[in-house]
């Protein structure tokens, strides 16, 4: 683990509903490797924060860096965009049509040349909707750039849980954790059809790997389960399990130990941990439950009416004067 | 495959029913090769044993059940849209058009002048060969509007949708009926080129067979095309989609083009099943693809059981057979019988409320449909099965997105 390394950077991370502002210019920073916490009383702005910084919300100002790509930020020249997309068929009508004129081609080769730019244009459409890797970078350096869609993050290394669990409630959990495995998992449309050896393979390996994950998360044997019929805590340990199917480097767990008892309370702290110490991942944490956050957490920062008011460890941010006020209001003068 | 299924069989001879369903589970498309072929076998045979002989004769009971596949067809590619993806689109008819006037412009003396190609100068008398490209032509062009129409449309929900591809189910027969110039406008364009199969020769409308067969093939493809993407990474995605759309983007689905997929896959079925209805009409006018196509496939989606091919596929068939074939007889049999109020009663006219009566019935009897897929049924009957769910959430109210 390098302690120092950012795996992400916000800065000035600002959201406004309207004349609300959710979220106010926060600063935040998560070393890699580490356990970071982001508390505050309810409607402090953290959930909406996570949503950002996932690409769920755009902001409305601030930039997110994930391992040193900017991720998510104001979006910039986006009308240029979609000159890109017409550029090619433009630049074929214009020499077709002046091809034309000199008597070089005749009106075969014109219609071929419509054709083709109708073609240009349907490929460059798709192109825009499927937005490859490589033509995201070809934007970036035309100076055009587009926030990340909560895939685009899901893709870059950073899996999420849900506050209110978000499992499928009606499909198995092995089935919930292949799901969780759609971006390490690569068969294509054509090997769908064809049912190719590599699909079937990939199918097998992912089948046992997602069996692997529930043990991990201590979910031995439920694999044929119904999400929905699991038990709570169970239900909050797979979607652990769904998250860490995409292989992520940073996960963020949005209020785990919500509604859980002491005794899961406890094995779910364990679980962070060794999460963190086994698989070298870096988390984020919401949570309210103090025990857990001070427990395990080598940063803790408070967030209060949008704004970030202390950041410290965990020793540091329990005795700020600040963080008292805003979880038990100001002393009766 | 992982998906168990946790509904039991019911009763009788349970492990043998057992046995039937793992073996068909492994070799899927097998199952469905030997389906088809029973069905196909079984269909002709049912139009000469006496009660269906005394309605109409073998040829054309075997012509009915060709016209049920081309709506067999249309169920499938509606299922992975509407069931599977659970995009609901109204529209669909649009696609069964495209398909049916791809194949006239490429087969038709009307439609090769506009194209400037002449396919009878060039085949001769085996000018239907072009039939067989054409599928996956049509297809692929029916394809690309159904990406043209959902790539601005796909980000829309629910209802929004529904609204869009309600307008553009309208919009295509309407283009097809007032370009008059280049598609002849309400006259259609007629000619069409019969299929043509060496060996074979020239389709006939009077003999039913090649038709009837190569639509057994064609449903036979589908149908083991639809079950395989339902079981893969894609059809996965699908599901996740129509379950939680958000908690499917926050696992590295990209809903967009995800959907985009299904509505295209959708789109190129139906144009398979319109290449084949212009060859086996010969003609297509805009009259053949009006709302009423939409929402009787979407019918047979809903009732034969949404998310399930089979069940898709034969709640076609018998949605079909009773338009076209039973309620012609009941008419028929009431004359012949002379019951007083019964008698006056013209069935064909009241199709549509009866439509509306079965689907009221259905969905108040039945939600899942007749043969509901295990998921689907599981989420419409979701409150029967937990009971330590909902104590659960309450602990936290949420403050998702800060209000």
């Amino acid at each position: 683990m390098s302690e120092g390394q950012n795996i992400l950077v916000a800065a000035k991370v600002t959201r406004r509903f309207g004349g609300l502002v959710a979220v106010n210019e926060v600063d935040f920073t998560i070393p890699e490797g580490s356990i970071v916490s982001l508390i505050g009383p309810n409607g402090a702005g953290k959930t909406t924060f996570f949503n950002v910084l996932l690409g769920i919300i755009d902001p409305t100002g601030g930039t997110v860096e994930f391992r040193g790509r900017q991720m998510i930020a104001r979006p910039r020249r986006i009308g240029l965009e979609s000159l890109v997309w017409v550029a090619p068929s433009v630049v074929i009508v214009l020499a077709a049509l002046a091809l034309g004129s000199t008597g070089i081609l005749s009106g075969g080769g014109i219609a071929v040349a419509g054709v083709a730019a109708i073609g240009f244009l349907i490929g460059t459409l798709l192109l825009a909707i499927v937005r490859p890797l490589w033509y995201q970078k070809l934007l970036l350096r035309l100076g055009i750039f587009r926030s990340a869609r909560p895939n685009d993050m899901v893709q870059a290394g950073v899996a999420r849980t849900f506050q209110n669990i978000r499992l499928f409630k009606n499909m198995t959990a092995v089935e919930n954790v292949l799901i969780g495995m759609h971006t390490q998992m690569h068969s294509s449309l054509l090997d769908g059809f064809f049912s190719t050896r590599r699909a079937r393979r990939e199918e097998d390996l992912s089948d046992r790997r997602a069996q692997e994950l529930l043990t991990v998360v201590g979910l031995h044997g439920i694999g044929n389960e119904l999400a929905k019929n699991l038990p709570y805590g169970d239900q909050r340990r797979l979607e652990i399990a769904r998250a860490l199917a995409a292989k992520p480097r940073l996960l963020l767990l949005d209020e785990p130990a919500a509604g859980m008892n002491p005794r899961e309370t406890l094995d779910l702290t364990k679980l962070i941990s060794k999460l963190r110490s086994e698989l070298g991942l870096t988390v984020l944490l919401i949570e309210h439950d103090m025990k857990v956050v001070m427990g395990i957490s080598d940063r803790v920062t408070v967030l209060d009416a949008g704004r970030k008011i202390a950041e410290g460890t965990p020793e540091e941010v329990r005795r700020d004067p600040r963080v008292i006020e805003a979880y038990l209001g100001t002393p009766a003068a | 495959m992982s998906v168990v299924q946790d509904v039991p069989a019911p009763g009788g001879s349970r492990g043998f029913r057992m046995r039937i369903g793992t073996l068909s589970a492994r070799h899927r498309s097998w199952t469905i090769i030997i389906g088809m072929a029973i069905v196909a076998a079984v269909l002709p045979t049912l139009a000469l044993v006496p009660p269906f002989s005394s309605f109409q004769n073998q040829a054309s009971w075997i012509d009915g059940f060709t016209n049920a596949g081309v709506f067999v067809l249309l169920a499938l590619g509606l299922n992975l849209v509407v069931g599977v993806a659970g995009l609901l689109d109204l529209g669909y008819a649009a696609f069964f058009a495209i398909g049916a006037y791809a194949y006239a412009y490429a087969a038709s003396p009307f439609g090769n002048e506009i194209l400037g190609i002449d396919v009878a100068a060039l085949l001769g008398d085996a000018k239907g060969l072009i039939f067989w490209p054409m599928l996956i032509i049509g297809a692929l062009v029916a394809a690309t509007f159904g990406i043209l129409l959902g790539a601005p449309t796909l980000r829309l929900r629910g209802d929004y949708l529904a609204i869009v591809t309600l307008g553009f189910g309208e919009i295509v027969p309407i283009v097809f009926l007032n370009a008059d110039d280049l598609t002849n406008g309400t006259n259609g364009i007629g000619g069409v080129f019969r299929p043509y199969l060496p060996g074979v020769g020239s389709f006939t409308a009077i003999d039913p067979w090649p038709y009837y067969l190569t639509m057994i093939g064609l449903i036979t493809i589908v149908m083991i095309f639809c079950y395989r993407l339902a079981e893969s990474r894609i059809g996965r995605a699908w599901e996740a989609i129509r379950e939680d759309e958000l908690a499917a983007a926050a696992n590295g689905i990209n809903t967009v083009t995800t959907k985009l997929l299904a509505f295209a896959l959708g789109a190129s079925t139906a144009g398979i099943a319109g290449v084949f209805n212009a060859a086996k009409l010969t003609v297509v006018s805009p009259d053949q693809f009006g709302f009423v196509v939409s929402f009787t496939v979407l019918a047979m989606v809903v009732l034969g059981g949404m998310g399930n091919f089979w069940g898709v596929a034969v709640g076609a068939f018998v949605i079909y057979t009773i338009n076209n074939v039973v309620l012609k007889t009941l008419n028929q049999f009431f004359d012949t019988l002379g019951i007083p109020i019964l008698e006056d009663i013209d069935f064909i006219g009241l199709q549509f409320l009866l439509y509306g009566i079965a689907l009221v019935g259905m969905m108040l009897l039945r939600p899942e449909g007749l043969f509901p897929n295990s998921r689907r049924k599981r989420e419409l009957h979701a409150e029967v099965t937990q009971p330590g769910e909902d104590e659960m959430t309450l602990p936290e109210v949420t403050e998702e997105g800060g209000r």
